[in-house]
């Protein structure tokens, strides 16, 4: 029996007040294995932000519970889910989100400044292949270059968890497949649990289970016999 | 250094202009105070260090003639710690090199020394020997302005003799820190010099052996003054005593009080402005930043930066700029204090001055800045760290617009489009409308309020030398004399016309309000000093009743057909009730006017003058002076020309130097204002701005979007602006009214029109400068910039 690093219980998110609700989730209920990756499909809207939200504690559910290992996430203050987040939890979005005013290197330390255990920013960069462009600001590097810092400083602080949000959806196929790499290596490199949210249905191939939304629900969950590796997915 | 720090200094240096902007506010706030809290910490310390070591009286008294022995019961008066009487007097005053007749005040020195009370400090050379009849000892700046070294003479008028006198000393002393002579509207070290004389060479000269006629009382620690006051008059008034008095009517004390408390009120009235503002311009441009970095904060929040460090984060950005801000402020606020230190050179006598820049003013004004800053960005950094992570890093909601009334007005006057997004915005957003409209407004204050100064003071100059005192001269007597010296005047060289005016020192009271001042008592049909009704015309004071300025008359409650009771301190010491027949505006000093032969017939006494008013051919100026250097009984001549003129020279020279200061300060507060407000239009409309370009707007159409509302807000900052001037130049006019100077409050419109052209211009220089960030701004990168 595989180690469950995350655990949902009917999770619910509903957005809105007054008469006009909208049922971001309704009712999840998920097991994600330690070291796996899980690629979330499912058309927009149809709640897998959301949800990776909450996993990431960036927000919280409006009803349900949610538990890190054997922790409880659903009713910690903002403090503890802010800890939780600083020890545990790498981002990548799909905009990158780094800070212009700050190079890779510098966009990294962001995150190594702050963690208990970081790798040196350097070598993160060098796991995503970008050591000779460490001294570079985002508006000098390529989309693709970007999502990899972006990927670097999720990795930088050692996290349990990747969670990625559409992190190939601006980003053209090779340089996507560039970035599924990277991310498919930190996976199988470091038993790094990962959550990838994809429109892409080819890329729920290079993953353990996939995880199909719909309307706030799981639709079906399929454990992928044979993974392919991110160079043969064609999109 | 950490990342986030890097990120700090980076934003802080992209964003400099902005920065500089508010710094620049923010640095008058700080300059302002350190100037105004120093120099008022200075000058108080320095007056009071400088009252202690000299040993300054606190009470002191003047008398006609009182005998020697009083002395000692004076000092036996209880609470009198010191008592040093001498004598005095003023007399003309031949100074080799100085065409102009001078007066000098002769002070006597106690025959066994230095006196005990006002010790004046020997600056150069020796005191005179004490047996000595020609030595004397002169104020430093009286021998400076006319250049006269130790071991030179002068000559001058001791009781009918022309005396000539060696200078062996100079000297500054506690009581003549302001120097002002008889009749005399500014300090003029030319033509007005302290004396000091041994005390048997005075006393042969005026005919005071064994007598004085000024005492002066230091009181022990816990005295009761007033007490002790009316203990002395007791004493003194057989002896024709004009009353003690306190340090509040020495003249000296009075000019620097009143410095001091202008000093006080300006560290309290302007720096809060300038704070605020500054505080209005960091809030408007943090609220800016936040929004724009909000996927920023969400991402720092989402890799576990605390609520807290993202809160700090912001604020030390802000607190960056007050660093500059106080920087600056403290670099011009020294040099404005060291420009202030030399102005108090020139007026005040000190012989040192405590400048130490106190730490603490430093910190003060620093504190302040710091707070400032702090309190204008707490809203958009607390907003910034409560962000929820997950929200911010989704692009903002667009603003919620409602159609309103306001639109259907819109609409039915057919505004274009571009019109209408102008006005939408202020209307959505009203308090930052309403913000930077008072900014703006501020900033025409701060131009309109001193610029009243200039209006002031020529309606004063205008009133007290051209209306009032017309005269060229007025020669000063030593005491009353009879009206036959009008005719002996007539028949100087120089003199065209002569009218006597008679002088008397009173208390004016009512009820329990008592104000000291002078009665000047002219006869009907006065031309050279005329009284000036309040619309304007001359106009004679009707026998049995007194006229008197409006100040004094509002100073004693009283109005127009009250009695006021008027003890008159020379002469019988008489106490009179008179009916107020009139008030009249006046604005230098406290006036009472009567007639003259209404004075003589109440005191009972034969017809005498105080001075005669001339009016004189400047051909024969330099001739008139010669001969009144040899006429005894004149205790000076005041030239009026020269009053009028220095006058009129030195206050401008100031207000020009001040408008400039105020006018620099408008222009900061004006870029500041709309650097900002169009630098954070575009950032928010850039998108839209470049819309409108793509579907066809020209440059010059989708600018005057930009430009309009700022250039609309400026506009209707305009009257708000004129009535906020308006009322701080009524509170500066009150602030600097004293009894010596009443300042009217006269706003002219070209006042007013000229702040407002100042203030457009900055406004739209500082706009066009944005405009062109406009111009370059690449349309499709701008529509790709995910905001």
């Amino acid at each position: 029996m595989p180690e469950i690093a995350f655990r949902t219980k009917g999770v619910t998110k509903i957005y809105g007040t007054g008469d006009v609700k909208v049922y971001a989730l309704a009712g999840v209920d998920l097991e994600l294995y330690a070291g796996e990756m899980a690629v979330l499909l499912g058309p927009s809207g149809s709640g897998k932000s959301t949800l990776l939200n909450i996993l990431g504690g960036l927000d919280h559910a409006t009803t349900g519970r949610v538990w890190f290992r054997d922790q409880e996430l659903t009713e910690l203050p903002d403090r503890a889910l802010t800890r939780f987040r600083r020890d545990h939890v790498g981002f990548v979005f799909q905009f990158y989100n780094l800070v212009p005013s700050l190079t890779a290197r510098e966009n990294v330390q962001l995150v190594t400044d702050v963690s208990p255990d970081p790798m040196f920013a350097e070598e993160a960069l060098t796991l995503v292949d970008l050591a000779d462009r460490m001294d570079h600001f985002p508006s000098q590097m390529s989309g693709g270059e970007q999502q990899r810092v972006a990927i670097a400083r999720a990795i930088a602080k050692r996290p349990n968890i990747l969670l990625c949000d559409e992190p190939t959806g601006a980003l053209d196929s090779t340089t996507g497949i560039q970035v599924l790499e990277v991310l498919a290596d930190i996976n199988a490199r470091f038993g790094t649990t990962t959550v990838i949210i994809t429109h892409n249905a080819d890329i729920q191939r290079m993953a353990h289970r996939v995880i199909q939304f719909q309307d706030g629900k799981i639709s079906s969950v399929t454990t992928n016999d044979e993974r392919l590796a991110p160079a043969e997915i064609v999109w | 250094m950490q990342a986030l720090d890097r990120k700090l200094l980076r934003d802080f240096a992209r964003l400099w202009k902005q920065a500089l902007a508010i710094a620049l506010v923010l640095a008058c706030g700080v300059a302002i105070l350190l100037t105004a809290l120093g120099m008022y910490t200075s000058l108080s310390e320095t007056r009071s260090t400088y009252y202690e070591r000299n040993r300054f009286a606190d009470v002191f008294v003047t008398v006609n003639r009182a005998p020697e022995r009083l002395a000692a019961e004076l000092a036996a008066i209880d609470g009198v710690w010191a008592v040093e009487t001498r004598t005095t007097g003023d007399t003309v005053l031949d100074v080799p090199g100085n065409l102009r007749s001078v007066t000098g005040r002769i002070l006597s020195l106690p025959a066994d020394g230095t006196p005990r009370l006002n010790v004046p400090i020997v600056t150069t050379g020796r005191l005179p020997e004490p047996t000595s009849t020609s030595e004397v000892m002169v104020n430093a700046n009286f021998a400076i302005a006319n250049n006269l070294q130790l071991g030179d003479i002068f000559f001058a008028n001791l009781n009918g003799q022309k005396r000539q006198l060696t200078i062996t000393g100079t000297a500054q002393s506690p009581e003549f820190i302001y120097t002002i002579g008889p009749g005399a509207l500014m300090p003029d070290n030319e033509t007005f010099g302290i004396i000091w004389m041994p005390q048997p060479a005075v006393a042969a000269a005026f005919d005071m052996t064994g007598a004085f006629n000024d005492a002066s009382l230091k009181l022990a620690a816990g005295a009761q003054r007033t007490a002790v006051m009316a203990q002395v008059d007791r004493l003194l008034d057989p002896y024709g005593s004009l009353g003690a008095y306190g340090r509040d009517l020495h003249l000296s004390d009075s000019f620097i009080d009143a410095e001091i408390s202008q000093l006080r009120n300006m560290a309290s009235i302007l720096p809060p402005i300038f704070f605020g503002i500054a505080a209005f311009l960091v809030s408007m441009v943090m609220g800016r930043i936040i929004m724009l970095e909000r996927s920023q904060i969400g991402l720092l929040k989402a890799v576990g930066y605390s609520n807290l460090e993202v809160c700090l984060h912001y604020l030390m950005l802000a607190g960056l700029i007050a660093l500059v801000g106080i920087g600056i402020g403290w670099f011009a606020g020294s040099w404005l204090a060291r420009l202030l230190a030399e102005q108090f050179a020139i007026y005040f006598d000190f012989p040192f001055l405590i400048y130490r820049t106190s730490p603490w003013v430093f910190a003060v004004s620093g504190i302040a800045a710091l707070l400032t800053t702090t309190l204008g960005a707490a809203q958009a950094a607390i907003k910034a760290a409560r962000l929820a992570p997950a929200i911010a890093m989704q692009p903002p909601a667009p603003p919620v617009f409602k159609r309103s009334l306001i639109d259907r007005a819109m609409a039915a006057m057919r505004f274009s489009q571009p019109t209408i997004m102008i006005l939408r915005s202020l209307f959505r957003w009203p308090l930052r409308s309403g913000l930077t409209m008072l900014g703006l407004a501020l900033a025409v204050s701060t131009i309109v309020s001193p610029a009243f100064f200039d209006y002031s003071l020529a309606r004063i100059v205008d009133n007290a030398f051209y209306e009032a005192n017309r005269q060229d001269g007025m020669l000063v007597l030593s005491q009353d004399m009879p009206d036959s010296v009008l005719s002996g005047t007539a028949a100087l060289p120089a003199v065209l016309q002569t009218e006597g005016q008679q002088f008397h020192p009173v208390i004016l009271r009512n009820g329990n309000r008592e104000k000291r001042t002078s009665i000047q008592a002219s006869r009907p049909g006065a031309d050279l000093a005329r009284v000036i009704s309040s619309s304007g015309s001359a106009v004679d004071v009707p026998p049995g009743g007194v006229v008197l300025s409006e100040r004094l008359a509002s100073q004693l409650n009283v109005g127009i057909g009250d009695q006021v009771e008027a003890e008159f301190l020379s002469g019988r010491r008489e106490t009179q009730f008179l009916m107020v027949t009139d008030t009249i505006a006046q604005y230098i000093g406290l006036g009472a006017y009567m007639d003259l032969d209404y004075v003589n017939t109440l005191l009972r006494q034969t017809s005498r003058i105080s001075l005669v008013n001339v009016s004189l051919d400047d051909a024969e100026v330099a001739d008139l002076h010669a001969r009144l250097k040899d006429i005894p009984n004149l205790v000076g001549i005041v030239m009026m020309s020269d009053t009028r003129r220095s006058f009129s020279e030195t206050i401008e020279q100031n207000i020009d130097a001040m408008n400039l200061i105020y006018i620099v300060i408008a222009l900061l507060i004006t870029i500041g204002v709309t650097y900002n407000g169009a630098r954070i239009q575009l950032s928010e409309r850039s998108r839209e701005l470049a819309s409108l370009r793509i579907l066809g707007f020209t440059r010059g159409e989708v600018s005057y979007i930009l430009i309009g509302e700022t250039m609309l807000l400026a506009v209707l900052a305009q009257p708000l602006g004129w009535w906020i001037g308006a009322v701080i130049a009524t509170a500066m006019a009150n602030t600097y009214s004293s009894d010596l100077y009443n300042m009217p409050v006269v706003l002219d419109p070209a006042m007013f029109a000229k702040s407002s052209f100042i203030v457009l211009l900055a406004s739209f220089a500082s706009v066009m400068l944005v405009r062109r960030r406009l111009d370059r701004q690449n349309l499709v990168s701008v529509m790709k910039v995910r905001e």
